[in-house]
């Protein structure tokens, strides 16, 4: 079980994360939504010790992640996996050596066991035959699937996956939303998921919990988001342009803006 | 008054700034220091850097250093010509090559060419997550990333500095024998006979720690980089700045200290 106790963070005078609590149980897909720039991915960066909070805690079975330690932090990301919003493969290598890093850094697994695990990792995101082509020749939908075999490749027992279907096309972002639930299923794993895609968070969650303002404001199954009565995230869920969240925002200079371009474009 | 508030409010940022980044870099150094003994050892790795920091400088190094000996005969002959003394050219070059030249050269060299590949690169890495995605690989990114490229420079910078110190002299000799006519045996003793080993080593003391300062800030500006494409821009160009600055400053402090302390 993870637990986020009182979680805060200050980037210079900006408030991300302001007395967070949140529990994520262990097997469950939890998807976090909110606006963009809210602070979700900084979220998912606490929870796997990439930052260190400036208060509060993260618990994972027991332990304060903001406590550890560069030896325990490695241990515990040895339980991790995390796909990121750009799949973040690194360029110099090629697809083998990318999917297998953790097999080569972290174990003493030779080449043959190391291709086998390449090729299943591959296999369950379904790529095949792609293990010598380098990350520039991928196309988004294939990097992000070659980052999620990456992140699978030691069988963690966490997944974090930043953004899963932004930047991918509609069909390829279903395909994505899929193998998420496909992935969860076959390897019983605790998924952790932000995203701003309410198609993806609706599908992939057992429960959804809304960040506003540096706060967990709602948690509840799809179904209960979706009936949500709040105003803020009623106004999340559909997508209005007008409401509590927008309050004082005055969207026309955008339209104006729109049209402007449109005009000066013909 | 208001005016004079802004500005002491923006020295103090500046001041600020510039302690940060000072700190930042020690910081880096010490990490570096510390990862160098500790497994595990990525041998590829290194010969991998040697190669592109190394191997890879030889052309340019070799064309300026050539050159530089050229220029040094020729500008010496000039002035030595009024004395008669041209037979003391060969010193003249030898122990501004190998004090002085051969050092801050081949570094201002290594610092434009491998200095800026480190940070657009590293900055890359940082701009688009591969350095977090590193540490979620439960991978250490100066362990991985820095002390590669630390040890590569360390290695290689004073072994360039040999090289260019011996074609400075090369292109010294070639004015010297074939365009001044000297012979060639007074060229080599005016050549060797002076040279002490103390001079070859406090140029070589000069190298390593030039590669030091290049790497660390090649390395941390890379790691710091922000803001996509332009970041990476403004880290690359800041990188060869600060390292040029900071390579001239040092050497006249060794300068120095060699001048004063190791007569």
């Amino acid at each position: 079980m993870i637990e986020i106790i009182n979680l805060c963070k200050k980037f210079n005078s900006h408030q991300v994360l302001d007395n967070l609590n949140l529990t994520i149980n262990t097997g469950e897909t939890t998807v976090i939504i909110g606006r963009s720039g809210c602070g979700k991915s900084v979220l998912l960066k606490h929870i796997i010790g990439l930052l260190r909070p400036d208060s509060g805690q993260i618990i994972i079975d027991g332990n304060d992640v903001g406590m550890m330690d560069e030896k325990e932090l490695s241990a515990l990301r040895m339980r991790f996996g995390m796909l990121f919003q750009g799949a973040a493969l690194f360029d110099s290598m090629n697809v083998r050596d990318n999917v297998a890093f953790n097999l080569i850094e972290h174990t003493s697994a030779n080449a043959a066991e190391i291709g086998k695990a390449v090729k299943e990792s591959l296999a369950l995101v379904g790529l095949k035959s792609i293990e010598d082509k380098k990350p520039a020749e991928l196309s988004g939908g294939m990097r992000k699937r070659v980052g999620l075999a990456r992140a699978i490749c030691l069988k963690p027992q966490i997944i974090l996956y930043d953004e899963p279907t932004t930047g991918v096309d509609p069909i390829m972002g279903d395909a994505i939303n899929d193998l998420i639930i496909e992935l969860h299923n076959k390897l019983k794993i605790t998924s952790i998921a932000v995203t701003h895609d309410m198609t993806s968070a609706y599908k992939i969650a057992d429960r959804i919990a809304m960040l506003y303002n540096g706060k967990i404001i709602a948690v509840g199954t799809p179904d209960e988001i979706k009936s949500a009565k709040d105003p803020i995230v009623r106004q999340f869920i559909t997508g209005a342009s007008k409401g509590p969240i927008t309050e004082g925002i005055d969207f026309e200079h955008l339209i104006q803006g729109g049209h402007d371009g449109r005009n000066k474009g013909v | 008054m208001k005016k004079l508030i802004n500005l002491i409010v923006n020295l103090g940022h500046r001041f600020m700034d510039f302690i940060r980044y000072t700190g930042g870099l020690t910081v880096l150094l010490g990490q570096t220091l510390f990862w160098i003994p500790l497994p595990p050892f990525r041998r590829k790795q290194l010969f991998e850097q040697m190669s592109k920091i190394g191997v890879d400088s030889l052309p340019i190094v070799s064309l300026i250093s050539l050159f530089t000996g050229m220029v040094l005969a020729l500008q010496s002959a000039y002035q030595m010509k009024k004395f008669s003394a041209e037979m003391y050219i060969a010193s003249l070059v030898v122990f501004s090559m190998v004090r002085e030249l051969g050092p801050v050269l081949t570094a201002l060299i290594v610092a434009g060419r491998v200095g800026a590949s480190i940070t657009a690169e590293l900055g890359t890495m940082k701009v688009t997550e591969q350095i977090d995605a590193l540490e979620t690989l439960a991978t250490n990114p100066i362990k991985y990333l820095v002390v590669p490229r630390f040890l590569a420079l360390v290695i290689m910078l004073p072994i360039l500095t040999l090289y260019s110190d011996y074609i400075g002299i090369l292109g010294g000799y070639v004015i010297g024998v074939y365009k001044l006519g000297i012979s060639h045996a007074m060229y080599m003793k005016n050549t060797w006979q002076p040279l002490k080993y103390k001079d070859l080593i406090t140029g070589l003391i000069k190298s390593y720690f030039f590669a030091m300062i290049m790497c660390i800030v090649a390395c941390y500006e890379g790691m710091t980089a922000e803001g996509g494409a332009e970041g990476v821009g403004r880290s690359t160009t800041s990188s060869v700045v600060v390292s040029f600055i900071l390579i001239i400053a040092s050497d006249c402090f060794f300068t120095a200290l060699f001048y004063f302390v190791a007569k």
